[in-house]
């Protein structure tokens, strides 16, 4: 048994890890979700460097080929960044959402320009796996799509989007498409952005082998996605604590070494890591098609989005006072992480499905 | 225990009813920031006029001067939240600042600011932390010299809450250098924010705010008799507002009012048709915090009743502060839970509840946890002091 990473995966995360952190410094990071940068055209440039649009696309049609494992281990790097660019839409379920359900003609002529990152998806499919809020939902009638979504992500700058209605099909939208129409949402978090998206009778070229358990598997792809940037993200403001844990003195002695702040760095590691295994696992068994992998996935997010908020928090109080400044720029991975447990179900919601499903997977026995 | 209403405390609770809906249109719809608006200096001015507010502070300073009566303010309190009228204003000069100068101030100095700080029209801000002396606050390096009549002050001050909008400041300065005991030698004095040398920068937070400030502070002259108690005893003087800093973040009423407001936003919350108040999952996690709210209102009036009685119930005194902020912020968390993605949503943004303000509470709370002596710091008195448990290892000298 080798439950670990491979060396090819341990290269990619230094690789990833190390370019992102050139892309990204703090004086970038201010500038994320500027008007004009919602797009941050400069990090998809470095991406594209790094292969990063093509992660996932079969290398017959010019991708690399790899897992959903892979593409969490990128992912990480991106939260312990905050990364401010498109990843969801693009390169995680649009080449998911095409392998699986798209027309041979739809792979053959989407997916190499998806690789190259030279068409760019956006995903409207918030409703069907969270619920519909505010009745926002989204009818096909004889092939157009009438309805709202709300939370549809990496919107700016894309070509396509990939919506979802609430029956579980797929279909594909150009942005310039007649009767769409797209509204920034304001979010907490600036260095991602959320779109309403209005359709009022809007053409759509449909995934044919799309349905319920293709939007589940889309789904879960999705909640890893989120749930490892949230272990990047945490895993940044753990190490930031740390430091200033060793570093600042009050009572005449680093604060590290008083008993309350070492528990709340202990507490906030040990809500963490167990939450890494468990993301492994479920990406793995998504990888491999294995039974549990849907409730598995449900679990992972739902357990890191609340380990994340324990980190979030407790990093901040390690911090004191300037925690909560805009000038040390925390903020940044406490926002992101927060976001990330909201979309697409947040733990309460998420543990519900899992229970449903497991029962379901019990009776099916 | 005995909670029944005399007839006297029923006939005043008419009172109470009858001049919230004779005065309706009194109530302020806009309160202010950082200062009072005119609508609300108004309404403070009536309330004290009937002796609603400011009940414990002498007719000569412009308070009330009420016996100190747990049934009347408990009534006070509940008919107030019933109208939703605020009552009164709270801030940092009169919540923590008139009780401090009321047990160590000079006749003069009360008269000076007692009667303006509670009419609201003298704004107060707090001068304590440093950029070196947080929780360790007796380490501040803030000096003042002697010089004639004056002490002239040198340093800097951070984390001012409202120092940009401040007309005084009530802060804690070095004097006695050669102090043996670092806890003494540090005087708490008052000063004039318009005194020449003073330098106010904002220091934006997380929820995108500018709350508070970093103070310079460059030859300040402030005159000796602006001292509240002895020279070099600033530190026992700063006790007493710390403890009702404490005290006034653990308004009990106020968490009641957001729970009462949550379970409106669970009600509307609805997801895929169904409300959110009727799934077991989160009503069980907001009764949960009702219950706590519940327990601190009680709470509050347990202690209130023993300081009526000249009584200090130690430990329950000290957990007021943790317990308090905690409770605040995991209201916030399960507002933030319920709204699901709809939680991403900030300020203005469509469809955002409120402009975003349970997110921005779930930050600003945060730091309420921080602010005022963190929650470390204050599981460290609860332990020393509320449970006679060993220090922590010895501290080192200055
Ligand atoms: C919103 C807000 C408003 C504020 N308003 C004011 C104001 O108006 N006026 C004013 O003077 N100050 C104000 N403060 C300052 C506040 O009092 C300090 O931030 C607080 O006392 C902590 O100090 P620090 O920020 O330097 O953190 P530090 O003291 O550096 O603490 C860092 C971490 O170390 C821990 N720690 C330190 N010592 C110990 C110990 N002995 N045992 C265990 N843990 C320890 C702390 O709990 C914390 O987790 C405000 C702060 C906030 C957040």
């Amino acid at each position: 048994m080798d439950f670990s990473l491979s060396e090819n995966q341990l290269l990619l995360q230094e690789q990833v890890g190390k370019a992102v952190r050139c892309l990204v410094p703090m004086e970038r990071l201010r500038r994320a979700g500027q008007e004009g940068d919602r797009f941050a055209a400069d990090v998809w440039e470095g991406f594209c460097d790094l292969g990063i649009p093509g992660l996932l696309v079969p290398e017959r049609y010019g991708g690399h080929g790899l897992g959903l494992l892979d593409a969490v281990v990128v992912a990480e790097e991106l939260g312990r960044c905050a990364t401010p660019c498109a990843f969801l839409g693009s390169v995680v379920a649009a080449p998911i959402a095409l392998i699986e359900a798209g027309s041979p003609e739809q792979q053959a002529t989407l997916l190499p320009e998806i690789a190259l990152g030279t068409l760019r998806v956006g995903i409207a499919v918030s409703e069907p796996l969270a619920g519909a809020r505010h009745d926002a939902r989204i009818h096909v009638r004889n092939g157009l799509l009438t309805g709202r979504s709300l939370f549809a992500v990496d919107v700016a700058g894309a070509h396509r989007l990939l919506v979802a209605d609430h029956a579980g099909g797929l279909f594909l939208v150009d942005t310039l498409a007649r009767g769409l129409t797209m509204q920034y949402l304001e979010t907490v978090d600036c260095t991602r952005q959320a779109f309403e998206i209005v359709f009022d009778e809007v053409p759509a070229d449909p995934l044919p082998g799309a349905g319920p358990p293709v939007l589940e598997r889309l789904g879960d792809t999705l909640r890893l996605a989120l749930a490892a940037d949230i272990l990047g993200a945490s895993g940044h403001m753990l190490r930031e604590a740390v430091a200033y844990a060793g570093t600042r003195q009050q009572f005449g002695r680093p604060i590290g070494s008083f008993q309350a702040v070492k528990h709340l760095c202990a507490d906030a590691a040990a809500e963490l890591e167990p939450g890494r295994a468990l993301l492994w696992y479920a990406a793995h068994a998504f990888d491999l098609a294995l039974q549990d992998s849907h409730v598995c996935a449900l679990h992972a997010k739902a357990y890191l989005s609340e380990a994340g908020r324990v980190v979030a928090r407790n990093a901040v109080e390690v911090h004191g006072g300037i925690g909560i400044t805009d000038e040390l720029g925390l903020h940044y991975w406490f926002k992101r992480i927060n976001w990330s447990a909201q979309l697409y179900g947040g733990p309460t919601a998420l543990r519900e499905q899992a229970w449903l499903a497991q029962a379901s997977l019990e009776q099916s026995r | 225990m005995d909670l029944s209403y005399s007839g006297e405390h029923e006939s005043f609770r008419r009172e109470v009813q009858n001049f919230l809906a004779e005065n309706a249109r009194a109530i302020p719809k806009h309160f202010g920031v950082n200062r009072p608006t005119a609508e609300a200096v108004a309404w403070q001015r009536l309330l004290i006029e009937r002796g609603y507010v400011a009940r414990g502070v002498p007719r000569r300073y412009g308070g009330a001067e009420c016996p100190p009566d747990i049934m009347r303010a408990q009534i006070l309190g509940e008919e107030f939240a019933r109208a939703r009228a605020p009552l009164g204003l709270v801030n940092q000069g009169i919540s923590m600042f008139v009780p401090t100068l009321l047990e160590w101030g000079t006749e003069a100095q009360k008269q000076d600011w007692i009667a303006r700080t509670i009419r609201g029209e003298l704004i107060w801000c707090q001068g304590y932390s440093e950029p070196g002396a947080g929780s360790d606050l007796a380490s501040l390096r803030t000096f003042a010299v002697e010089d004639g009549n004056d002490f002239i002050i040198n340093g800097q001050k951070i984390w001012t809450t409202t120092a940009h909008a401040a007309d005084m400041m009530f802060a804690l300065v070095r004097t006695e250098l050669e102090a043996k005991n670092r806890y003494r030698g540090i005087t708490y004095i008052c000063l004039s924010m318009q005194t020449p040398g003073i330098e106010v920068r904002p220091l934006r937070t997380m929820t995108g705010a500018a709350e508070f400030n970093e103070v310079f502070l460059t030859d300040v002259r402030v005159p000796k008799h602006q001292v509240i108690g002895a020279r070099g005893d600033g530190w026992r003087v700063s006790n007493s507002t710390l403890k009702h800093e404490r005290g006034m973040l653990g308004d009990p009423h106020a968490a009641l009012a957001r729970i009462r407001n949550l379970l409106g936003l669970m009600a509307d919350e609805t997801v895929d048709g169904v409300s959110a108040i009727e799934l077991p999952v989160w009503r069980d996690r907001a009764m949960r915090l009702q219950g706590r709210a519940l327990a601190m209102k009680y709470h509050a009036m347990r202690l209130l009743t023993a300081a009526h009685k000249g009584e200090d119930l130690v430990l329950p005194r000290l957990i007021v502060k943790l317990q308090a902020t905690e409770l605040n912020h995991q209201i916030a968390a399960l507002a933030v839970d319920v709204m699901g993605e709809m939680g991403l949503l900030y300020n203005d943004a469509a469809h955002s509840r409120a402009g975003g303000l349970w997110q921005k509470r779930l930050m600003f709370d945060l730091g309420m946890i921080i602010g005022g002596g963190t929650a470390q710091i204050q599981r460290n008195i609860i332990a020393e002091r509320g449970l006679g448990l060993p220090r922590e290892p010895k501290m080192a000298k200055l």
